[in-house]
């Protein structure tokens, strides 16, 4: 239970190193069955890079609010991926948080991200702000109400605890109650990550962007620290979809063979689900701004769908 | 003269009078009212702050202090103080706040010179801080009734303090006239009360209305069986529910508080209502014994409904301080959740479960008052820097009043439950207690947890929305209006005060487990278990849920975690980044002249969206007009309106109001002014009585 300070470092590098290439993938993958070639699935990494090296133009009206934000969004991301059992069944710092500690760190993320982006003082930073906050909002139930359906089973909401009683029970996917939380935490994850059909995350079009118009005035490093963090919750939020309802292969121990399986086995799952959300974002068009509620709504109706079935079936 | 809680709270009382009299003897000298008036205030609130940390640490062995303040002069009125662990608790948030309130109103207070009476204020709020201490401490039912009335009376006086602007004076009569609704429910809670433990004791003297007595009840069956038990709680929950401000009794709050000085609404809203909390407790879990299934049910849907409710009329508010005044009702809501799944456990026979709950309300109620009260005085320094209440006409003041601005961030952090601050650590214990309390029933009654979970998910979410309208509209960006470009730094006392309570809310958060102790005698006494070990991991930087396989949280080591990886960033510019410059640049504007204040998003813009989700219940209506010369894309002149309709208003007390008008009118026919007349309804009156004597 102890944190240990090898496994801190090993998944630090690991959410660091993986994230980019994910996003990557996705936006790689997205452009093939388009039909375009699409840019490579390394360029996030060189993205980083040049956007670290270059010169920052802050605005006149930001405040200090603006440029503590992009450290805040990016160690929220880290610490809450240090929360989530990845190649582990055990997270590094498990005994720090469970559920409501990630989700409350990543509002705190967005919090601070939607504060950057009124300060500015431009008119497409708010309403980036506005929308966000608000699909944040009606997201959140659904989210919580979804774990709270395996958190219950389980009695815990610890994320290690979950994945290991998973693992013993013989997880079935096929259980209604869990196929329906999956859904609903897939839906979730497409708001949580801006994908089609809730935001669009290749346009900077001003009536379709939510994530991006609240990055629209950085630029320099604290773009690449708003990039990063972004791909590393995409990644953890995907972690705790894959390891919670599909909890195989994972390392219950720290030798080189069981990390080295458990890494190859989750990066499979990882690139299935950057799959599904591939096929997801290219047969689907964004919704218009007020559809979305309905989305999650209907989200947050299969949780309760799925919470009422365990009830019954217990 | 050794310090212990037995000599500091007399001096406490003692402060308070003084000051009380400072502030009337110094009516026309108003810098030596303000002085004196809230210095005695402050030290006085510091000295009962000491007292009550010092009874609360004491153990739980300790026996609880009792005083008697004046001689007996009227039978039945006993003027007696008793600091239990429970008073104690109140004790310490009442001072903790009053202290900070006091010293920041050292400050405040100038901002009326030359207006308005100093001394009168000064001499009114030393009055609600001695009956408010009084309230949470006195020991009978009488006294408790008497310094009830002052405090209300006080704060009536308070909130009309402006009373030149109508608004304020109708609010004001708003507060009076619900407050005494309130205090009628509790005049029969407590008649009922009477009754009951007069026929156990055998004689109506003073023991029976001591709560003493009161608490003697708990073991008689007869009075647990009994249906004027129901009868009491539901009268307590209307009358301390109209102090506490639950839906659908809350409309005097968000009227009321805005219009009273910061000072005073930070009070109100940070210590006042919490009082009925106190009640609430109290009764509920000291009094009225083990609780049928029905209460607590009621008691969490009230809590969950006022939550979610609260927060989000606050949304469409962009009035400061109103806003701030509908989450005071959503976090009244997040503490009955924890109450009412305390007094769901209690009856399911889940002592430790039900402890875990109370624990949950309790620590939900201090850490309200905190942030409630930094958020109040950062909404008051705004107000004296930009003389507006109104959030359209800010921004930009992050660069004006940079301290004020931080203690606020501070403060939106904490309310909206995020890590590590206060606010998530109370929210994070609620959360536990109702998903533990789903395996404690086989009945349907259990699906109330989670839901109620998901529920208080949403609220804080929109809490966290709501507060990034409020501070980023109010804060950041450019000013949108002459006074907020000219506004000053806030003068040392009132940033010193605001930084009282970000310490207060950093402690809070950051050493739940150390916090955790304090609470120990207060659970023991309510519901007989202590459990703060049980919760602690790791030499006290883990909290854990009842068992710890059920969850862990540590905000300390999340914050400790935070800052380590902090180096990331550090070392990424030290490789790549050493050599790039900063520019300052405008904003891109799409080619335009450059941005004016005018093209920001508002406040009203911002909650926009929710607006139309939630349009069901707020029927939102606007009315635009144009003029415009010869082509109406070339508008001359336009006038937008929006409006949100406050159901409970329209809905139940405008009815209800030209039903009581109607009803008067009809009653004006038996008050002819005829001498006679009024003789015969003596007469009947009293023939009534006898008849029913017999």
């Amino acid at each position: 239970m102890k944190p240990d300070l090898f496994a801190i470092l090993l998944q630090t590098a690991l959410l660091l190193a993986l994230a980019p290439l994910i996003s990557g993938c996705i936006r790689n993958w997205k452009a093939r069955l388009q039909n375009r070639r699409g840019p490579r699935v390394v360029q996030p990494y060189f993205d980083l890079i040049k956007f670290l090296r270059k010169d920052m133009v802050i605005s006149e009206h930001a405040s200090w609010v603006f440029s503590a934000a992009p450290y805040v969004v990016f160690i929220t991301a880290l610490l809450v991926g240090l929360m989530v059992p990845m190649v582990t069944t055990q997270a590094p710092v498990s005994l720090f948080g469970g559920v409501l500690a990630v989700v409350g760190l990543l509002a705190l993320g967005r919090f601070f991200m939607a504060l950057g982006g009124l300060d500015p003082a431009s008119a497409f930073g708010g309403m980036g702000s506005s929308r966000e906050m608000t699909i944040a909002a009606i997201a959140e139930p659904a989210l919580m109400l979804a774990i709270f359906t395996v958190a219950i089973t389980v009695g815990s909401t610890d994320f290690s605890h979950m994945v290991a009683a998973a693992q013993q029970s013989g997880w079935d996917l096929l259980n209604p109650a869990h196929l329906m939380a999956f859904v609903a935490l897939f839906v979730v994850l497409l708001a949580e990550t801006g994908r089609i059909p809730i935001d669009n995350p290749a346009t900077h079009l001003e009536l379709t962007m939510i994530h991006e118009a609240m990055l629209l005035e950085y630029s320099g490093r604290y773009l690449a620290l708003m990039e990063w963090g972004a791909s590393i919750k995409q990644l953890v939020l995907m972690a705790i979809l894959v390891n919670i309802f599909l909890p195989v292969g994972l390392a219950a121990d720290g030798s080189a063979a069981a990390l080295g399986l458990g890494l190859a086995v989750f990066l499979g799952k990882i690139l299935l689900l950057s799959a599904a959300v591939v096929l997801v974002e290219t047969v689907n068009a964004k919704l218009r701004l007020f559809r979305v509620p309905d989305l999650l709504s209907a989200a947050f109706v299969l949780a309760t769908m799925a919470l009422l079935s365990t009830f019954i079936f217990h | 003269m050794d310090i212990t809680p037995t000599t500091l709270l007399p001096l406490t009382l003692m402060g308070y009078v003084l000051g009380c009299a400072a502030g009337l003897l110094f009516l026309r000298h108003e810098k030596l009212a303000n002085l004196c008036s809230f210095g005695c205030a402050t030290l006085a609130a510091l000295c009962g702050t000491v007292a009550c940390v010092m009874s609360l640490t004491a153990g739980p062995a300790a026996a609880p202090i009792q005083l008697q303040l004046l001689p007996t002069l009227i039978p039945y009125v006993q003027f007696t103080v008793r600091l239990d662990p429970l008073s104690a608790f109140f004790g310490l948030i009442v001072s903790l706040l009053g202290f900070a309130l006091s010293l920041y109103s050292l400050g405040y207070a100038r901002g009326f010179y030359g207006r308005k009476n100093v001394g009168v204020l000064g001499a009114f709020f030393n009055l609600l801080l001695l009956a408010t201490t009084l309230v949470v401490m006195a020991d009978n039912a009488f006294f408790f009734l008497m310094v009830w009335e002052i405090m209300a009376l006080s704060a009536y006086c308070l909130v009309s303090f402006e009373h030149e602007k109508p608004e304020t004076r109708s609010a004001g009569v708003l507060y009076f006239v619900m407050s005494h609704i309130g205090t009628g429910c509790i005049m029969l809670g407590f008649l009922l009360l009477f009754q009951a433990s007069g026929r156990v004791l055998g004689n109506y003297g003073p023991d029976a209305y001591s709560f003493a007595g009161f608490h003697a009840l708990t073991g008689n069956v007869s009075w647990l069986s009994s249906g004027s038990r129901d009868a009491a709680f539901l009268l307590f929950l209307i009358g301390f529910g109209v102090k506490a401000g639950i839906v659908p009794l809350h409309t005097w709050l968000p009227a009321a508080h805005p219009v009273a000085p910061s000072n005073v609404s930070a009070f109100m809203s940070g210590v006042l209502i919490k009082t009925g909390i106190y009640g609430m407790t109290r009764v509920f879990f000291d009094f009225l014994g083990t609780p049928p299934m029905w209460w607590g049910v009621t008691v969490l849907s009230i809590g969950t409904i006022s939550a979610v409710l609260g927060v989000l009329y606050a949304l469409m508010q962009h009035d400061l301080k109103r806003l701030l005044a509908y989450h005071s009702i959503e976090n009244i809501g997040i503490i009955l959740m924890g109450f009412g799944a305390s007094l769901m456990f209690l009856h399911m026979n889940h002592p430790l479960l039900a402890t875990l709950a109370l624990i949950a309300g309790l620590y939900h109620t201090i850490n309200h008052a905190v942030f409630k009260g930094l958020l109040f005085l950062g909404a008051g320094a705004v107000l004296h820097a930009t003389h507006t209440r109104d959030m359209e006409q800010m921004g930009g003041l992050a660069k004006r009043m940079p301290q004020t601005a931080f203690f606020f961030l501070v403060g939106a952090v904490a309310i909206s439950a995020l890590p590590p601050l206060n606010g998530f650590v109370s929210e994070w214990l609620t959360y536990q207690s109702l998903l533990q309390g789903f395996g404690t029933t086989d009945s349907l009654l259990r699906l109330m947890f989670p839901i109620g979970g998901a529920l208080l998910a949403l609220t804080s979410a929109l809490a966290a929305a709501c507060f990034v309208k409020a501070f980023g509209i109010t804060f950041l960006a450019q000013p949108r209006s002459e006074a907020a470009a000219q506004a000053h730094e806030a003068p040392l006392t009132m940033l010193l005060a605001q930084a009282v309570l970000v310490a207060a809310c950093v402690f809070l958060g950051l050493f739940p487990t150390v916090f955790l102790q304090v609470l120990d005698p207060l659970t023991q006494q309510l519901t007989g278990l202590q459990i703060s070990q049980q919760l602690t991991l790791a030499n006290g930087l883990v909290l854990s849920g009842v068992n710890q396989n059920g969850g862990t949280v540590s905000t300390l080591g999340i914050t400790l975690l935070g800052l380590c990886l902090l180096s990331i960033p550090f070392v990424l510019w030290l490789v790549f980044a050493r050599r790039a410059k900063t520019r300052i640049g405008p904003t891109w504007d799409c080619g335009l002249k450059g941005l004016t204040p005018r093209m920001e998003y508002t406040a009203t813009g911002f909650s926009k969206p929710i607006r139309m989700i939630f349009k069901a219940l707020f029927r939102p209506r606007r009315e635009v007009q144009r003029e415009y010369d010869f082509s109406p894309y070339f508008t001359t002149s336009i006038r937008f309106e929006a409006h949100v309709e406050e159901v409970f208003e329209t809905r139940i007390y405008r009815p209800l109001n030209r039903w009581v008008l109607w009803a008067s009118r009809r009653m004006r026919a038996l008050q002819a002014g005829s001498l006679q007349a009024y003789l015969i309804y003596i007469f009947i009156t009293l023939l009534l009585l006898l008849l029913f004597a017999l």
